[in-house]
């Protein structure tokens, strides 16, 4: 059993409140679901769809056929009917009328039964009423969900048009109840605030910018009981290094961004790396240059992180490649950044961010928060505290001012001593940059080999990485009775882990790069680290994500080519 | 000045003072050693940040934590950990182009957020490190290596500025006046809230105009009886700038601050000391369910 509902309008008609009470009553039936958000750059008007996905098992990605429709304005009809199969339904007000090739259409007086329910505001929610009765939801166990999604002024009108919606139409589709299994559902954007929270972060800096907006909105939702400052800075460059502040102060502290905001801290992303300042950077990418496409999915950026500041130095790069892997590498993130004194990059983008997925709850026991700062023995020594003390593994104790008796903390952008005072010598300048970049190589023992799905010897071999895997995954599902298929799905990506791709390489025919971008970055990457290079690419870069159906078609094309 | 010269005591530091001999911020560097000293302060307890060019540099010649950051910079990781750790007592040192040219945006938005530091501007009228520059206060049609037709762009008034956006705490010093300046440092030290000093500073080596006699033949502290409670007084001081130039307290009110807007962590300790377990996060996971 496997549905897919799309609930499609104009900005402003209420597209994310309909899809909301279909996401949640469904998710509390025990189904599994993988909702995903399409929407404008506008805040009335224009095209804005979600697609409500629902399994008795679980799923990984958006699919492009439909079942239901749920249209509340003819452009929704005119853009998707034609993924409408046979047996589909389109449910829609019936003033906008129209011929649909295939499916089935009920033109329903939704406008009239909102009126009739109390507010011509309730149209979608009688739609959903509809909806819900097309898969035979018992009623009785559906509208209590709205209680949560409603407030308490506009509940009672909502319930009714709901019940009114549920009587306009007769059962079309057979559901298959699950086990259910104990599920959270939850967005790429939550993840990674729990996350952040889990870690213990207690200084947030960042500036609006779609699609990381998401972030910073969770954590100032939580700012009150968690005890935590999140601050709107006036802008990125005020946010990172407000946030280097905090961090070098003591506090666990973060930012968020999309690439224009990034693009604006990268010098301070530099600062982090030349103080040696802990900092966990989510860059949730969108497609640019510049303003690009603001709501809409890439993975454009990598190159762009791998390199990002003047001079050399490490750091580390993950991409995140689902809700719950987004929430525990967060976790990882900020205990890596204080382990090695380095800025931690998170790689999302707006496809990761937005989309909602049931998951099994997070196991929050075997989570823990390691600080490695140094202890008394190092404050309480004679002599002066040295920020940037030369040791064998390049990490320096490092200390928090103002909680070191009677040391101070000297941290400096210039090229500095030990002591973190400003020198243009040579020999300092070369011991530096040695103790700096040393700390990749202990980095490189932290990175994690990338997920593996398929075959483990085969002769197709997709690489991927980031929000790309559940899509993959999908494809892998879809085409592993055919072929002898596999992939490999970085989320470590920089430090690049090629254990796992050197050893399954020797039998692979096609290594098959699957990316969100025009230039295979990933490819490149490989290339540069391993000193492997693909033999074919599949790349997207419409802004629209790719799902496990799509990414099936184009691999069957690469193979027949 | 040689390392003997400077002051001595728990402030002393023993980095290598790279400043030209007679520079202005050899005054501004004693009169901030003197000022801590007097408030009885200890370096530990002292955090001074600062951005890049001359005036950034004066941290690392105290004995003191110090976070010598980015260039226009210094405000956003002062004010953060001063967010962090409200015991530390933050001061910035930094110049007029540091402040108000690549700092601009932080220098306004930061009166606004009001926490409770101490900005200190080496104001010398001109960009320094790079040799001799037009700064934001560089005066129209002042001759420069860049500007060889003298400056075209007319000089920014950062007190009226400050006054504008809301500052709690705007005054002038001038290094040709230690003992006032050193005054005024220990009140913008203790005033609850952003305190601003513009510090009139000649540059011996790139400003030939603004040198210590022209300020010193303009100079007049304000007088013992201005109200420095008068937000309109203020500015009308402020405006004074050419034969006459004020130096004083311009204005100085008690607003809440940034750490008593953040009611929720009233009862709470730092954030620097914040006791966290991941369990303690497991409960904002009940409403995903």
């Amino acid at each position: 059993m496997d549905f897919n509902i799309l609930v499609g309008g104009a900005a402003g008609q209420g597209v994310d409140t309909v899809a909301k009470v279909l996401e949640f009553i469904i998710k509390k039936q025990g189904f599994e679901v993988f909702s995903h958000k399409d929407y404008m750059s506008r805040v009335r008007g224009g095209h804005n769809f979600h697609q409500i996905r629902f399994a008795d098992r679980p799923i990984y990605s958006h699919r492009e056929t439909l079942d239901v429709i749920l249209a509340l304005d003819a452009t929704t009809v005119g853009v998707h009917s034609s993924r409408l199969l046979a047996q589909s339904v389109l449910v829609c007000e019936e003033s906008y009328r129209t011929e649909i090739s295939e499916g089935k259409a009920l033109w329903l007086p939704l406008k009239e039964k909102a009126v009739e329910a109390g507010s011509k505001l309730t149209e979608g929610t009688v739609a959903a009423g509809a909806v819900l009765r097309l898969f035979d939801f018992d009623f009785a166990k559906v509208w209590p969900v709205l209680h949560s999604l409603f407030k308490a002024k506009i509940f009672e009108v909502n319930r009714r048009a709901l019940e009114i919606g549920y009587t306009l139409v007769e059962p079309q589709f057979k559901l298959e109840f699950p086990d259910s299994q104990p599920r959270i559902m939850v967005t790429g954007s939550q993840a990674i605030g729990l996350g952040a929270l889990a870690a213990g972060v207690s200084f947030y800096s960042g500036y609006p910018m779609t699609p990381s907006t998401g972030i910073m909105t969770y954590l100032a939702s939580k700012m009150e009981e968690a005890g935590i400052v999140v601050e709107q800075a006036e802008d990125e460059i005020a946010a990172i290094n407000m946030a280097i502040g905090a961090s070098y102060a003591g506090a666990r502290a973060m930012t968020a961004t999309s690439g224009g905001g990034f693009c604006l801290m990268v010098e301070g992303l530099g600062l982090a790396a030349m103080t040696e300042t802990p900092l966990v950077i989510a860059e949730i990418q969108r497609p640019g240059p510049v303003t690009g496409f603001p709501t809409r999915t890439e993975q454009a950026d990598l190159s762009f992180v791998l390199t990002a500041s003047q001079g050399e130095f490490p750091r580390m790069v993950t991409a995140l490649r689902d809700p719950e892997d987004a929430f525990y590498q967060t976790v990882r993130a900020f205990n890596l950044a204080d382990k090695f004194q380095i800025p931690v990059i998170l790689l999302g983008d707006q496809y990761l961010g937005d989309y909602y997925q049931t998951i099994p709850p997070f196991d929050f026991s075997g989570l823990t928060i390691e600080r490695a700062l140094a202890g008394e023995e190092v404050w309480k020594q004679a002599e002066h505290y040295q920020r940037y003390k030369l040791t064998e593994d390049g990490i320096s104790p490092r200390l928090v001012p103002g909680r070191c008796g009677t040391q101070v903390v000297i941290v400096d952008s210039d090229e500095h001593t030990e002591d973190g005072h400003i020198t243009e010598a040579a020999d300092v300048r070369i011991a530096m940059t040695k103790k700096r970049l040393q700390r990749l190589e202990h980095l490189k023992e932290e990175v994690q080999e990338p997920w593996a799905f398929g075959q483990t010897d085969p002769e197709i071999l997709l690489l991927a990485w980031g929000s790309v895997a559940g899509p993959v995954r999908e494809a892998i599902e879809l085409l592993e009775e055919d072929y002898s298929i596999g992939a490999l799905i970085f989320g470590d990506i920089y430090p690049l882990p090629t254990k796992l791709l050197t050893a399954m390489k020797p039998n692979v025919k096609r290594l098959i790069n699957v990316e969100q971008n025009a230039t295979g970055q990933l490819a490149l990457l490989i290339r540069q680290e391993a000193l492997i290079a693909c033999t074919h690419s599949i790349l997207r870069y419409d802004g629209r994500p790719m799902s496990g159906q799509y990414i099936s078609n184009r691999v069957r094309e690469v193979i027949s080519e | 000045m040689t390392k003997e010269e400077q002051s001595t005591g728990p402030f002393e530091s023993d980095d290598e003072i790279t400043w030209c001999p007679g520079c202005g911020n050899f005054a501004i560097l004693k009169a901030i050693k003197t000022a801590l000293l007097e408030l009885k302060k200890r370096p530990e307890e002292i955090l001074m940040v600062s951005g890049i060019g001359q005036a950034a540099k004066l941290p690392h010649y105290i004995r003191a934590n110090v976070f010598n950051g980015l260039h226009g910079r210094a405000l956003p990781p002062a004010v953060a950990a001063k967010i962090v750790n409200p015991e530390l007592t933050v001061i910035v040192h930094s110049g007029d182009g540091d402040t108000y040219g690549e700092g601009g945006n932080h220098f306004i938005h930061n009166i606004r957020r009001n926490v409770d530091i101490a900005h200190f501007v080496h104001d010398n009228q001109i960009y320094a490190l790079t040799k001799g520059q037009a700064s934001p206060t560089t005066a129209l049609g002042q001759v420069t290596g860049i500007q060889t037709k003298g400056n075209l762009d007319q000089p920014l008034n950062p007190l009226m500025l400050a006054l504008a956006a809301g500052a709690s705490f705007v005054a002038r010093g001038f290094t040709g006046r230690p003992e006032h300046l050193i005054n005024l440092m220990k009140e913008a030290i203790s005033h609850p809230g952003y305190a601003l000093i513009d510090i009139l500073q000649p540059c011996v080596s790139f400003n030939k105009v603004n040198t210590h006699s022209w300020y010193a033949d303009r100079v007049y502290e304000l007088p013992e009886e201005y109200d420095t409670g008068n937000l309109s007084r203020a500015l009308e001081s402020a405006m004074e700038w050419g034969e006459k130039i004020p130096v004083g307290i311009f204005y100085r009110v008690e607003k809440p601050t940034f750490s008593d807007r953040l009611s929720w962590l009233t009862d709470r300790p730092p954030l620097v000391d914040r006791v966290w377990e991941p369990r303690d996060a497991e409960k904002f996971m009940k409403e995903l369910e």
